[in-house]
């Protein structure tokens, strides 16, 4: 099958207090289209560092990542988050919708960012597929936690993007809630068909992926099939 | 697959609009709080704006009611009978008028004081008019022998119309209370207070002898302009050359503007140091809230906005906030021009009357929205900075150390260029505009200086013994974004700017008492006859006054300098401009020092070189050097000089000093008259010896130093009240920028206060943690400014007023004391809502 992702060799050294850490250290791996890998492993592991890379939110010390069959080492700041927004979608552990924006607005932007017109309808339809159709003018302070992660997920599925990296989605919320999301968050990804990379400490939420990456000290300690190792 | 997969991206502006308009939802009282510090800088530049074209409108407009006639010529002589009768054809109407120093002696009161007295005659003035109270004294004076008494000297002589004074050997009658002459200032007639008689008694009060000193006024109306210009230009060289000064409308027009392109200059910087205290503020407060925008924007980043659509949403939201700031300064600033005519009244020769200035408002609107701009730009730019990391965890990693970023240097340039440019519109002078700037520069950093000593000296001496609720207080000051520095700034330059004002009112007020010091003079009597000169020495005698200085001084003009002419040295003009009033004798005194040749005392042989002595800053000031040769017009007879020395005079001694000092035996037969001084014990004393002086000798003049340090107080509460009006923006900027400063930290001060309640402490407690924060925050700034007031204080003294510099305790005290109170009351009542509010709705909120 095709990949979406490919990462070749990928380090990244930081310079903490005048010294080097190494928070990846020679990572490959491919992804292929309209997978679900999880990406697992203890704090500090570097998955966060790892899913940032692959996102384009930062650039690689060494090796070389491809998004989509765009290598993003070599890309500009602006290149990149063309390429964000054209292909990635994002669902953050602390929802991270925009304070000032309603819900509508929130799930809005990715489109408006495109420069797309007459996308009010795809927003509520969206809106109205998370269950939330009735709230879209509410303010993210006006909604629980659970609901902010809906939106959340509307906002991320509303580019149509080929690649969603979720960071540890259900972190912020209760186990009923989370199942919830998690539901809508396998549901909507089934109906889109786009790749899903989830980043989570949670090993229920990653048994639910088609490919787990096991992650320690900066490097991939196992790159399993979830349902074929149990 | 290829790399032609890349995305082309353009987001459209108006979402950028859209965006911005989004953002600001919840922020725009915030942001308006922000950019409210600009307010009223922007208020105080369009009002002196407003004022200065009104002010000029109505100098064009009233400009012949400043001179009341089309053309003045004046002579500080007698003019001669060519003259006279050329004078005599000029004009289609004319006036004359002689103005002198005299005495006047209140008779029902007993009292005397120095005025300046007019003898006028003719229809002066042709434009405008006397206001006199009656008004038809302003005429009806002329048929009597009355007299128009100006209305301080009545109020302080509790004099009435129709009650008697006496001017030399005449009595007159108070026709009416003079109001107001033609183009005098409310504080020209508190210092110089007029009295008018016609000029058919002057001979007869015998006030006018040889050597007097009396300026001449010929006012001449002209019905046609054309023949105006042609009498000028036909008699100028003429008048010129007899030694009188042509004062045309335009002339004064333009001496008036100039005036007053030096106070509007001053109005105006003052108000723009208000601006920049502002501008400082929203600098702050725009980098907080930039810092507080740091997940959204990231989260954008994330969404694909590119660095640069970022910072133009908060351009776009500054910008418009700006303008906002900068219509509502401008409509304050409207309204407040409305006060500056009553604050200036006593200083302005004209009525002025109040319009709209539209050019006024339209640059206090481009002002205030390019410095709005300018000064959040640093924060602005760090926009582009923010990476889309920060959405998904704080950054601790650093790639490498952060990159200077250029942009911000070219930023800090053009703030810097700004404030030089505009400093250079207003003072039209480059070196002052560079040194205007680096003063406020430099002023910035001794504020930033010394609160950062202060901050590092209490950390360090901060006993660890102290209770929680002290170090809690104190460490507060530490916290990242509470704008400490900034503050202190703010209010440190607020405070030194009242205080230096205080200080330098006192080093002049003291200065002068100082100079009436216990063995000093406080008296001076002047244009003593020589045949009066016996007399009047008795009669101090007989007051058992002690003469402390007796001087004659002469009245001469320079003729040539080195063989040049007035006419031939057009550089040195100045050199031939005036008259000197010189002296002879054979020692210097006690103030002054030879500072180059050599001193000679007297002249023995009527054939010996007159060897003269200058003052080193007059020589510097007429070019002339040791061995220059000057020859002098003493009075119609020409002598030849030498300069043989230079001295150091100490002006600010309280004696007779002279410019030029001959030696003994060459001016002793000149025309001349006396000055002697002495101290008078009290002011009964001075009354009764003063009164005793005006009717015994009614041409001789007295200068009270009691009466000098009544009208410089008056004088300097006046100027004062002007910079304190003006300073009063900078104040209350500051004041705003505490509270904006103090509710942009509102964020911490609640997650701290949460903590805090948490963990059981009381509203007391934390209402006493905030209190020791914004009582060492006041001490900090009140302390800065004091320092830096302090030091500009003794600088002004030591090298300006050659004064002893000693800030009175107490007001000084009261003046620190109510700085930090009131930064003490405006944070604990700012930060009171955090304490109302349960714990639990706020960590909801900020949950959320």
């Amino acid at each position: 099958m095709e990949s979406i992702l490919n990462v070749r060799n990928v380090s990244k050294i930081y310079q903490s207090a005048g010294r080097e850490l190494t928070v990846l250290n020679d990572i490959n791996f491919a992804i292929e289209k309209g997978s679900t890998v999880a990406i697992t492993g203890p704090s500090g592991s570097g998955k966060t560092t790892l899913l940032g890379l692959c996102a384009g939110l930062d650039r690689s010390s060494t090796g070389s990542i491809e998004l989509n069959g765009v290598l993003l080492d070599k890309r500009s700041e602006d290149e990149r988050a063309a390429i964000r927004n054209q292909y990635v979608g994002f669902i953050f552990q602390n929802f991270q919708l925009l304070p000032t924006l309603t819900a509508l607005e929130n799930v809005m932007v990715p489109l408006e960012l495109r420069g797309e017109k007459n996308i009010k309808a795809h927003a509520m339809e969206l809106l109205d597929k998370v269950g939330l159709a009735d709230r879209s003018h509410h303010y993210p302070i006006q909604l629980s936690g659970g609901e902010q992660q809906r939106v959340s997920l509307a906002r991320a599925f509303s580019n149509k993007p080929s690649l969603l990296f979720a960071d540890e989605p259900t972190g912020n919320l209760d186990a009923e809630t989370s199942e919830k999301i998690i539901k809508l968050l396998f549901d909507l990804n089934k109906d889109a068909g786009t790749t899903l990379v989830i980043v989570t400490h949670d090993p229920d939420l990653a048994m639910r992926t088609g490919r787990v990456i096991k992650m320690k000290g900066g490097l991939i300690i196992a790159d399993e099939n979830p349902n074929y190792a149990r | 697959m290829p790399d032609n997969n890349l995305p082309k991206q353009r987001v459209p502006i108006s979402w950028l609009f859209k965006m911005a308009w989004r953002d600001s939802r919840k922020n725009r009282s915030r942001l308006l709080l922000f950019i409210s510090s600009i307010v009223l800088g922007i208020a105080a530049l369009v009002a002196v704006y407003s004022f200065k074209d009104n002010l000029q409108n109505d100098i064009d407009r009233q400009a012949k009611e400043l001179t009341g006639a089309d053309l003045i010529v004046e002579s500080r002589k007698a003019a001669t009978k060519e003259t006279q009768r050329m004078l005599e054809t000029m004009g289609n109407d004319r006036a004359a008028e002689s103005t002198f120093a005299s005495m006047v002696y209140f008779v029902k009161s007993g009292g005397s004081r120095l005025v300046q007295m007019k003898a006028l005659e003719g229809n002066y003035p042709f434009y405008g008019s006397i206001e006199t109270t009656p008004a038809s004294a302003a005429k009806s004076f002329f048929t009597a022998q009355d007299a128009l008494v100006d209305k301080t000297l009545m109020l302080q002589f509790n004099a009435e119309t129709g009650d008697s004074i006496s001017i030399g050997d005449l009595r007159f009658k108070i026709a009416g209370v003079l109001d107001k002459a033609p183009g005098q200032t409310g504080i020209a007639a508190s210092v110089a207070p007029i009295i008018y008689i016609p000029l058919k008694y002057l001979s007869k009060t015998g006030l006018i002898k040889t050597g007097s000193r009396v300026n001449y006024k010929y006012y001449y109306k002209f019905n046609n302009a054309a023949e105006l210009d042609a009498t000028i230009k036909k008699l100028q060289s003429k008048l010129e050359k007899e030694g009188l000064d042509i004062d045309t409308v335009a002339d004064r027009k333009a001496q008036t503007g100039r005036s007053f392109r030096d106070l509007n200059r001053f109005l105006a910087l003052t108000g723009f140091i208000a601006l920049l205290l502002g501008c400082v503020g929203v600098g702050s407060a725009i980098h907080v809230y930039i810092q507080e925008k740091l997940s959204a924007i990231a989260t954008l980043r994330c969404m694909g906005l590119k660095a640069w659509d970022a910072f133009l949403i908060f351009l776009i939201q500054v910008s418009f906030i700006g303008l906002v700031a900068a219509i509502i300064g401008s409509t304050l600033g409207t309204l407040i021009q409305f006060l500056i005519p009553i604050v200036l009244k006593d200083f302005l020769p004209v009525e002025i009357t109040m319009q709209i200035s539209w050019g006024a408002i339209g640059q206090g609107i481009l002002l205030g929205l390019v410095i709005s701009v300018l000064f959040a730009l640093p924060s602005l730019l760090a926009v582009r900075k923010i990476s889309p990391l920060n959405a998904i965890r704080a950054i601790f990693e650093q790639n490498a150390p952060a990159k200077r970023d250029l942009l911000k240097l070219v930023v800090y340039l053009l703030m810097i260029g700004f404030v030089i440019a505009f400093s250079y519109l207003q003072m039209n002078n480059w070196m002052q505009a560079i040194a205007f700037t680096t003063a406020i520069f430099v002023a910035f950093l001794l504020l930033m200086l010394f609160s950062g000593v202060l901050m590092f000296l209490v950390k360090k001496l901060m006993p660890a013994s102290l209770n929680y609720l002290w170090r809690q207080g104190f460490a507060n000051l530490y916290r990242p974004n509470n704008q400490t520095l900034m503050l202190t700034v703010s209010i440190g330059l607020s405070t030194a700017f009242i205080c230096t004002l205080y200080f330098v009112q006192g080093i002049l007020i003291s200065r002068v008492t100082l100079s009436s010091g216990s063995n000093q003079p406080n008296m001076v009597l002047f244009d003593i006859q020589t045949s009066q000169r016996a007399a009047v020495t008795d009669l101090a005698k007989s007051f058992s006054l002690p003469l402390m200085n007796q001087v004659p001084v002469i009245t001469m003009r320079i003729e040539e300098i080195n063989g040049k002419k007035a006419g031939a040295d057009s550089t040195n003009k100045r050199a031939f401009r005036n008259e000197i009033r010189a002296t002879y004798q054979d020692t210097l005194t006690a103030a002054e020092k030879l500072v180059e040749g050599k001193w000679t005392g007297r002249v023995t042989a009527p054939n010996d070189v007159i060897y003269i002595s200058l003052d080193q800053n007059f020589a510097r000031s007429i070019k002339a050097k040791v061995n220059d040769k000057v020859v002098f017009n003493v009075q119609g007879m020409l002598l030849p000089t030498v300069v043989g020395s230079l001295r150091e005079v100490n002006w600010s001694r309280m004696q007779t000093n002279f410019r030029v000092v001959f030696p003994s035996g060459v001016l002793e037969q000149a025309p001349q008259f006396h000055v002697l001084m002495t101290r008078v014990p009290n002011s009964e004393t001075s009354a009764k010896f003063q009164g005793t002086v005006v009717r015994k000798f009614a041409n001789i003049s007295v200068i009270d130093l009691g009466l000098v340090l009544r009208l410089l107080d008056e004088l300097l509460s006046k100027i004062s009240f002007v910079i304190q009006f003006m300073a009063g923006f900078s104040m209350i900027t500051g004041w705003i920028v505490l509270i904006s400063a103090i509710l942009t930290s509102k964020n911490q001060r609640l997650k701290e206060s949460i903590l805090l309640r948490t963990m059981g402490a009381s509203k007391k407690q934390i209402l006493v943690i905030n209190a020791i924060e914004y009582f060492f925050l006041g001490l900090f700034a009140a302390s800065a400014g004091l320092i830096l007031s302090m030091s500009a204080s003794w600088g002004l003294a030591k090298f300006s007023f050659d004064a002893s510099f000693m800030p009175p305790v107490l007001p000084t005290l009261m003046l620190f004391g109510s700085v930090v109170l009131l930064v003490v009351i405006t944070g604990v009542l700012s930060s009171r809502s955090i304490l109302n509010k349960p714990p639990l709705q706020i960590l909801r909120n900020e949950a959320s």
